[in-house]
């Protein structure tokens, strides 16, 4: 590499980090109780749990468990029925003043599968996990903060990938994981800054790409209503939303029919965003962990209960259910969730390290910081 | 493990370890028990490693003063 190459490169790195750093700094502090969330959860919020399946018996009607909403929640409609992946046996209900309203403002009750018994209602808001994850997402700006902290995301990208060209430069006479203690505190941070950005790499970018495009999410689910929903619904996406909807259990029970090896996750109702105006789809998702982010559509008809439509999801939706595990690190168990939280705080450090260089290099610019912390090839007369 | 560097040789240890590490975040994906086994191993692999550096470095930095 010329020394003008490796110069750009460096000047990549220092920019690219500048800009970036502050936000990731908050990514990582508020994604590290994110890996937790449901342990926090737990501890800190009071939840009902269901009672334990009777081995054989059936699950309870979707369609009393539905009255009983209506029951209990008055001129309310339901957008979405799911089946927690986490607790088994736990129904979410989502329930708003219209089909057509901002899921964002949803209501939850939970009701036991088996029993079709009311559970609790959980309150997301104000809860600490929420808080996190809100900043996390969209520091509170709905999709201009979530594209926002996108390109945040493609600005840390961009200082890895230079980093790791002008990690060459600077180990010319180092050998890997070398630390030089007995040199001022800017050489050993700057040490410890390469060898700790080198060595964890893999999991930054893999990481930090499957974060950006989860930024992307409600475009590219918007992508997908606009391509393969509407050809999916056919003549049927332009029908009003029925007054009376066809049974939910038979529409469930026909949709499992056809996908004896799936299970249901979602069921999106007539006239909600994932849903056609006049019909059911129901997300079906596999059973190994890959498989279980992966959704299957199967479209329903609201009015009369027939199936109307079944495919797989388009690689662009795939991409996404697949970069979401690979973000959370929520799929291999407490012990990876704890790795998860080790590399973290890891990134951490790399992202203070390298700050605190930046500004050690600013306050003595020809002191022997940059005398000894740079590469040869930063020292060479321009 | 800590090879002097040759400039040829400065990225051999951390592709290993960065294809180690990488494959390693797929392999829980792909199944429960020993795959969830191998991919904490191999996704482990860099925590080890600088723990291995820290625990090298930390007495040597005491000595010198």
């Amino acid at each position: 590499m010329t020394n003008s190459a490796s110069r750009k490169w460096a000047w990549v790195h220092k920019w690219s980090s500048l800009v970036s750093t502050i936000f990731l700094l908050m990514l990582c502090v508020t994604g590290l109780p994110l890996i937790f969330h449901h342990e926090i959860d737990d501890l800190l919020h009071e939840t009902a749990h269901p009672s334990q399946a009777v081995p054989g018996a059936r699950p309870a009607n979707l369609d009393s468990i539905l009255e009983e909403v209506h029951h209990r929640y008055p001129g309310k409609v339901v957008q979405f029925v799911s089946w927690d992946q986490d607790e088994p046996g736990v129904l979410y209900l989502s329930i708003n003043d219209s089909v057509a309203a901002d899921p964002l403002t949803n209501k939850f009750a939970r009701f036991d599968a088996n029993t079709g018994a009311f559970l609790d209602e959980p309150e997301f808001s104000g809860r600490f996990t929420t808080i996190m994850y809100r900043l996390h997402t969209d520091m509170y700006a709905g999709l201009p903060g979530k594209l926002f902290l996108g390109l945040m995301g493609l600005f840390f990208v961009a200082a890895i990938v230079s980093g790791i060209v002008i990690y060459g430069p600077f180990m010319r006479k180092l050998s890997f994981g070398e630390i030089r203690q007995n040199r001022a505190r800017p050489v050993r941070w700057l040490d410890w800054h390469n060898f700790l950005g080198i060595v964890v790499v893999a999991w930054t970018l893999v990481v930090g790409a499957t974060g950006i495009l989860n930024t992307w999410a409600d475009l590219v689910i918007k992508v997908w209503q606009y391509t393969q929903l509407t050809e999916m619904l056919g003549a049927g996406k332009d029908k009003p939303v029925p007054t009376k909807l066809a049974s939910l259990e038979n529409a469930v029970k026909l949709a499992r029919e056809k996908l004896p090896d799936m299970e249901p996750q979602t069921v999106a109702f007539p006239g909600t965003v994932f849903a056609g105006p006049a019909h059911y789809v129901i997300f079906f998702r596999g059973s190994t962990p890959l498989t279980s982010r992966l959704l299957k559509p199967v479209v329903i008809d609201g009015e009369t209960g027939a199936f109307t439509d079944m495919r797989d999801l388009p690689w662009f939706v795939t991409t996404l259910l697949v970069s979401k595990p690979l973000h959370f690190g929520d799929y291999g168990g407490m012990t990876l969730k704890i790795i998860w939280a080790l590399l973290d705080l890891v990134t951490i450090v790399i992202l203070i390290t390298g700050l605190y260089l930046w500004i050690a290099r600013r306050r003595a610019p020809t002191d022997q910081v940059s005398e000894h912390a740079l590469p040869p090839v930063e020292r060479s007369p321009a | 493990m800590l090879t002097k560097a040759s400039p040829r040789k400065i990225y051999t240890l951390p592709t290993i370890i960065a294809v180690v590490s990488g494959v390693g975040l797929i392999f829980a994906l792909l199944g429960d028990g020993i795959w969830d086994a191998v991919s904490w191993l191999a996704v482990g692999l860099p925590l080890g490693i600088a723990a291995l550096v820290w625990w090298r470095s930390t007495p040597r930095r005491q000595n010198m003063r």
